[in-house]
């Protein structure tokens, strides 16, 4: 029997979810014509699937992945590099260079990924942030790549100045719609459950044979990937990279924050705290970006998160709708708590 | 019958301990085989060693009548050799049905298949009504009794179909009732062909379901045999006794 039941993957709560979060997200832009505001949603919705994409690593399988803005910042080069060396052409074309940018930095990364894999928890953090650094000093010292510490342009793209972020805006939706596909297959596949055995007890998982090494490659080569790209529609937008500004460790920081406020074990858990913390993070950069002030606010704001919600936003909002549902006569019968089953998780998992 | 597992001369270190020192035995096919011996005696690194946790320093294994180079936990439990641990192991953080469907080997092009496809569901579930799990499928294993915790880790050790079950300690720390439990469901499993080999304390339970049982003292193999027999050797009894 193959007709979809109730264990089906593909639920009505999720499909509805997923139409009206298209539909918003496509929507957004067009209600304002202020520049600001506009740059605004580029950049959380680029933060939204940086979130994602490191959730994939850091959240399902647990890994805790700093050197996230390596990827960016590699992705960023390589579109620079693309459209400014390799004479791709302006207009819409430099987005087609996201594709192999995405395909090629996550195959370059496997042989790194494999060795760094071999450590966990704390040796992995920090390994992982040392690589970003690396990244960043070659950045700096391939002069003749990069620019180095002079920079490198990027030729300014040639769209109407009316509506000049649209185009940067939908590349970044379209990237977030496909991370956060690529979330949802491996949420409900073998694969996330593979992932999550591993965050859990990686050596048991290795003893009940699940392949702990390929799960982790392919968790840790995607979500690299989708970061390189994320990167490439970047550099297109801002058009001026500088090493220590495109090869960011505030980045991973950041979206690790913002995955963590919504709910690392969810879906939508990273969109969520994205969108509360991206438009704050822009105003406080705006505000106090010379201090760098708003480094306190995102220390502190991570204390308050993991102190208070150390499950995150959806996953606290969810029990809560179900306690609601349970109180109510028509009460589910059982008796669930969030886990990271689609089945038993609640809808907004 | 033919050795299904057999050990040589394993040697292990820790420093200046030595946990196992060429240390041998063999399990026969369909056997419930006990390893016993003093606290420090070398049992659970003997498990560690031949499940490829902890790499040997000397000796070697054969498992189905291949000679097993380099183990690996992964490799091995594919071949058949499944285990437990010491302290139960699950995954507090997933379902105790997804705990068990985990158990189920994937190849690698299965990995993007639905996460709890419907015959390893009803597989997984059958597994729990027998455990007496059933109740507790969709809570997050993290919130298991201990007990319950020993049950589900055998019951996604048994997901696999394995041939030989390694059990660390089934029945430390459980109640008496939870003790006999655990021994009907190893008769039932070696009444449907699988071999065991369990480290354990209790006397009254080796010796009431095991056979041959392997003594252990400083890594060494001191006696191997019948319940019986084992129980008046003089160097188990000075073992166990003695200084």
């Amino acid at each position: 029997m193959t007709r979809p039941g109730p264990h089906s993957r593909i639920r009505p709560a999720g499909t509805i979810q997923a139409v009206a979060f298209v539909a918003v997200v496509a929507v957004l832009p067009l209600i304002t014509g202020q520049h600001w505001l506009v740059s605004l949603l580029v950049f959380t919705v680029m933060y939204a699937g940086l979130a994602s994409a490191w959730n994939l690593l850091g959240g399902y399988a647990g890994y805790p992945a700093l050197g996230h803005g390596a990827f960016f910042g590699v992705g960023a080069y390589a579109m620079a590099i693309g459209t400014s060396h390799l004479g791709v052409g302006g207009g819409y074309r430099p987005f087609v260079l996201i594709v192999p940018i995405a395909v090629g930095t996550a195959l370059v990364v496997l042989p790194i990924a494999r060795l760094l894999l071999r450590t966990r928890a704390a040796a992995f953090a920090v390994l992982s942030i040392t690589l970003m650094f690396m990244v960043q000093t070659l950045a700096y010292n391939i002069r003749s790549l990069t620019g180095g510490s002079s920079g490198l342009i990027v030729p300014l793209a040639p769209f109407p100045a009316a509506i000049f972020e649209r185009p940067f805006y939908y590349a970044m939706a379209a990237l977030l719609a496909l991370t956060l596909a690529v979330c949802w297959v491996v949420r409900t596949s073998k694969l996330g459950l593979a992932l999550n055995a591993v965050r859990d007890d990686e050596d048991r998982a290795r003893g009940l044979g699940v392949q702990t090494e390929l799960v982790k490659l392919v968790a840790f080569a995607v979500s690299a990937g989708l970061t390189a790209a994320f990167g490439a529609v970047w550099a297109y937008y801002i058009t001026f990279l500088y090493p220590g500004f495109a090869i960011d460790p505030l980045l991973a920081l950041g979206a690790i924050l913002m995955a963590f406020l919504g709910g690392r074990r969810t879906l939508w858990g990273p969109v969520v705290g994205a969108a509360l913390i991206g438009p704050a993070q822009q105003y406080f950069a705006y505000r106090f970006g010379a201090s760098q002030l708003y480094l306190v606010a995102y220390a502190a704001l991570f204390l308050l998160v993991i102190y208070l919600l150390p499950e995150g936003i959806v996953p606290s909002l969810a029990r809560r709708l179900r306690r609601l549902r349970r109180a109510s006569p028509a009460a589910a019968t059982h008796d669930q708590v969030a886990t990271d089953s689609i089945f038993s998780a609640g809808d907004l998992g | 019958m033919t050795a299904l597992l057999a050990v040589e001369g394993l040697t292990k270190s820790f420093g200046g301990v030595r946990a196992l020192d060429e240390c041998s035995f063999e399990i026969a096919e369909g056997s419930v085989g006990a390893l016993i011996g003093p606290n420090g005696s070398g049992k659970t690194t003997a498990f560690n060693v031949i499940t490829g946790y902890q790499a040997a320093d000397a000796g070697g294994l054969t498992f189905r009548g291949r000679a097993v180079r380099r183990p690996d936990p992964c490799r091995l439990q594919r071949l058949g050799l499944a285990r437990t641990f010491q302290q139960p192991r699950v995954f507090p953080g997933l379902s105790a049905l997804e705990n068990v469907v985990l158990g189920r080997n994937q190849p690698w092009h299965a990995l993007l298949r639905d996460r709890v496809p419907g015959p390893d569901r009803r597989r997984a579930e059958e597994l729990l009504d027998e455990f007496g799990l059933a109740a507790h499928a969709h809570m997050p294993a993290g919130r298991l009794s201990y007990g319950q915790r020993k049950l589900l880790e055998f019951a996604g050790v048994l997901m696999a179909e394995p041939v030989l079950v390694l059990l660390d300690e089934p029945t430390a720390g459980v109640n008496p009732i939870m003790v006999k439990t655990m021994e009907d469901h190893i008769r039932r499993r070696h009444a449907q062909g699988v071999t065991f080999l369990i480290v354990a304390h209790e006397m009254q339970f080796v010796m009431s379901l095991c056979d041959p049982v392997i003594v252990l003292d400083h890594g060494r193999r001191i006696a191997c045999g019948a319940p019986g027999e084992v129980q008046k050797d003089p160097r188990v009894l000075d073992a166990y006794l003695g200084d």
